[in-house]
């Protein structure tokens, strides 16, 4: 008959009326000053630095090596390197930002930057409440406005945050390692003085790490180079000539130093290659 | 007293003489309603509730917006270029003028006739109404078959087109709701 | 003291006219009457309009505004100081002189329709003897506010709502006309006071009002659907649908002036739930006996509360209609029903007392109902459409 669609209608809207003071699962709206909902753990807005401790100037990872800088698409951030240095968190001397601006108004949120970045300084925020009336000045974060502890990391993002502690305490260890064992090996290097380096290098190769602590793999990569390059034209010579002076006057220790060399330099450029890539 | 009648009667004309003074048909439509309202005023003036109500209700509600539409369903919304008055005015002038005359002096004639009162008479709604029931009630008729007529009239004109090669099936049918696909229930 | 109650307008009134002399109390009074009516109904205006959106919130479960005041009541009044504040806006095309007249005409000729509606025992402006007809008269008249404002937007939106408004009006109108007019033909008069005294009897503590015989529901139910579209309100609202013509013949209004033509299409809704409730509902009177001892103008506000409310869940309801439905349905079913309605309460006037009027008075409204309503929801089979142009 005609009409009772329209009282199927205003019965419906009548129960959602009604309903709507009763039960709590009708009412979805959520008053947000006031109320929030959890974000979610992959939500991310813009770009923040991170740094350990307390003090933010100190503790900050990022050591200016601009590679943010140079991959971000729209060309947000800004960068100046510091004339110093600083010890990273290994204790390293590392230079440091001395200007690290992020213009928030031209960031797309790519998460490029967080991407390429091998120092796990740089990561997404959450945080969304930006709204500023200075339009320029307001929207252009300096890197105090940057900074983030490493506890802010892990309240906002807790499974990547404990991810990247979790490599960077690994990364850590296998430093200290080397560094014992570059320790242990100066060591010997002062009691052997000719021959110390030779030994020291096939162990720093492989741990190497991939973020590679570019001046240590750097400075064994030199280390295992400089005898190689010295002995390497010298090396296939005394095997078939063994009656001219310079070979026959070489001791077995002398030779084993020589071989050492020559056998490394084939790993060589794949070790070379990994902290440049 | 008769300040307010003077104010109403300038109101009327004015609004008469603005309908066709202004060249923009739509402000000339629209002082015509002014003119239309200050009749129905005139009309209260002199005690005649029904008349007057009658008159906004019919007039300003419903013969002025006809007008109107008329106007905007004809593409004469357009301000003319050149003046509101045709080359034959004068002759319109004098018709008017003579028709006017004519009913100047009927008028004139018929005032010594009428009874002359001091108050006006109370007519009641209910006394119009029982007068068009009971003595008018051929004249009531006779214009009600005559609307009726016209309404047919204007329902024949409109339907004629429909009636074409195959416009009938392309316009949207009657239905109170429309297609009715979901209610046939 | 529910005597003193009912009459305390009435007396404050007469009472601070007791201050003044002779010759000045009549168009003083007057005056306080009107600025009453006119302080009344935009106060109510804003009491409605938040409640229409908490409402149509809560059938949407959404909250509704809540931010301004505690729970949001205050929202009017953010809102009335926007649109105050607002700039007024112009603009160069238009017809600066009949944009301007539009919103005023409209609002003036809506507040006239209170003239006329007795909105408690003694309590009405002017008892007119022809009251009902002042009333259409004034409604009328609206319909010229609304093409002056959609013709002198020069906008094709404005016109094309106005058009539409228009149109819409002019053909409920003449339903919302019938419906009433049996009403006249019952009590034999144009009055509205004494319509709502010709109701004023009860029988078993029940009272005897126009709703509670056949042909007074059928007229009821059209003068209900004429008057929702009369006002423009969903599911009528295509003048102003704002999918296809942004807000129609308001289009171009800003500021104040749009505040005017919002203000108007809520103060016209009072009018008509008024006068609805006046001609059906039993104007001022309890609607039991036994309740008489609370005041009549609280009677007649509740009712014309209770009236905003059904606009309200109508609003919250219905989807719009399309103009072709629109116009068919004023044309082929609620003209019919109200010209059958006519004849039906002519029937029952004359069969005299007893319980066969009752049933065949009812078995031809509910025969008429079913008959129209199944011949409209027919199945039609639609073409391609065709257009026509003016030429």
């Amino acid at each position: 008959m005609l009409g009772d669609g329209i009282l199927k209608g205003l019965a419906e809207t009548a129960k959602n009326f009604a309903g709507s003071f009763v039960s709590k699962e009708r009412m979805t709206t959520v008053e947000y000053p006031e109320e929030r909902l959890p974000l979610p753990e992959a939500a991310r807005n813009f770009p923040f630095l991170v740094y350990d401790g307390d003090d933010w100037e100190k503790g900050l990872r990022c050591v200016a090596c601009q590679i943010c800088e140079k991959e971000c698409p729209p060309k947000c951030i800004y960068i100046e390197k510091s004339k110093d240095k600083k010890p990273d968190y290994v204790g390293k001397p590392q230079i440091y930002p001395a200007k690290f601006d992020i213009d928030i108004s031209v960031c797309m949120s790519c998460q490029i930057c967080v991407e390429v970045c091998p120092f796990e300084a740089i990561k997404m925020n959450t945080e969304f409440e930006l709204a500023t009336d200075d339009r320029f000045g307001g929207l252009l974060l300096d890197r105090k406005e940057l900074a983030r502890s490493n506890e802010y990391y892990h309240q906002i993002h807790p499974t990547e945050a404990s991810e990247v502690d979790a490599r960077l305490a690994e990364e850590k260890a296998k430093v200290e390692a080397k560094a014992k064992a570059a320790a242990e090996a100066a060591a010997a290097k002062a009691a052997a003085p000719p021959a110390a380096a030779a030994p020291a290098t096939p162990i720093a190769k492989p741990a190497a790490p991939v973020e590679a602590r570019p001046a240590t793999a750097a400075k064994a990569a030199e280390v295992a180079k400089a005898p190689a390059a010295a002995t390497a034209p010298v090396a296939p010579k005394p095997v078939p000539g063994t009656g001219s002076d310079g070979a026959a006057s070489m001791t077995p220790e002398d030779k084993k130093a020589a071989e050492t060399p020559a056998k490394t330099n084939e790993g060589e450029p794949k070790a070379q290659g990994e902290p440049k890539e | 007293m008769d300040f307010v009648f003077y104010l109403i009667s300038a109101f009327a004309v004015g609004g008469a003489l603005a309908a066709v003074l202004l060249k923009n048909l739509v402000h000339a439509a629209l002082a015509l309603t002014i003119a239309f309202f200050g009749l129905a005023l005139l009309f209260l003036r002199l005690d005649a509730q029904f008349a007057g109500f009658a008159q906004i209700l019919v007039y300003v509600g419903a013969v002025a917006i006809l007008v109107v539409f008329a106007i905007l369903l004809t593409k004469g919304s357009e301000v003319p270029k050149e003046g509101v008055f045709s080359k034959s005015w004068f002759a319109g002038l004098a018709i008017s003028a003579g028709v006017f005359a004519v009913l100047a002096w009927a008028v004139l004639q018929a005032a010594p006739s009428l009874p002359n009162e001091t108050a006006a008479p109370a007519v009641t709604v209910n006394d119009i109404g029982n007068a068009l029931m009971s003595r008018y009630v051929l004249p009531l008729e006779i214009i009600a078959v005559l609307l009726t007529a016209a309404l047919l009239g204007a329902v024949i004109v409109a339907m004629h087109e429909k009636a074409g090669p195959k416009q009938s099936a392309g316009a949207p049918g009657p239905s109170l709701l429309g297609t009715g696909e979901r209610r046939n229930s | 003291m529910t005597e003193r109650l009912d009459q305390i307008f009435v007396v404050l009134k007469h009472w601070l006219l007791g201050y003044l002399p002779e010759s000045w109390q009549t168009p003083v009074g007057v005056v306080i009457s009107v600025v009453c009516i006119i302080g009344l109904y935009p106060a109510l205006f804003a009491i409605t309009t938040v409640l229409e959106r908490k409402g149509v919130g809560r059938m949407q479960n959404r909250l509704g505004p809540n931010r301004v005041g505690p729970y949001g009541i205050l929202q009017p009044m953010a809102d009335g100081i926007k649109s105050l504040t607002k700039e007024d806006i112009v603009p160069t095309s238009a017809d600066a002189v009949v944009h301007f007249l539009a919103p005023v005409i409209l609002v003036v000729t809506v507040f006239m329709g209170f003239a006329v509606l007795p909105m408690g025992r003694n309590m009405v402006l002017v008892d007119m003897d022809a009251g009902l007809l002042f009333y259409f008269a004034m409604g009328a008249s609206t319909e010229l506010s609304v093409f002056m404002a959609g013709w002198s937007s020069r906008n094709k939106y404005s016109l094309l709502g106005a058009m539409r408004a228009v149109a819409q009006m002019i053909s409920y109108e003449v339903a919302l006309l019938l419906s009433s007019v049996v009403i006249v033909m019952m009590t034999g008069s144009l009055s509205l006071v004494k319509i709502v005294e010709a109701q004023n009897h009860y029988s078993y503590g029940f009272p005897h009002w126009f709703i509670f015989t056949p042909w007074g529901l059928a007229a009821f139910i059209m003068y209900a659907i004429a008057g929702t579209a009369e006002t423009n309100r969903s599911p009528f609202d295509l003048p102003e649908g704002e999918s296809e013509l942004v807000a129609g013949y308001h289009t171009e209004y800003s500021g104040f002036k749009f505040a005017l033509f919002f203000l108007g299409e809520y103060v016209a809704m009072f009018s008509i739930s008024g006068l609805g409730s006046t001609l059906f509902l039993g104007g001022w009177m309890a609607p039991f006996s036994g309740l008489q001892f609370i005041p009549s103008w609280i009677w007649f506000f509740g009712k014309l509360f209770v009236s905003m409310c059904v606009f309200i869940w109508l609003r919250g309801t219905l989807p719009r209609l399309r103009q072709d439905q629109l116009m068919n349905f004023a044309w082929k079913f609620v003209l019919p029903m109200c010209l059958l309605n006519l004849f039906v309460a002519g029937l029952w006037r004359f069969m005299g007392e007893g319980w066969l009027r009752w049933l065949v008075c009812s078995a031809i409204l509910i025969l008429a109902y079913v008959s129209l309503g199944r011949e409209g929801m027919r199945r039609q089979k639609f073409g391609p459409r065709s257009y026509r142009y003016a030429e």
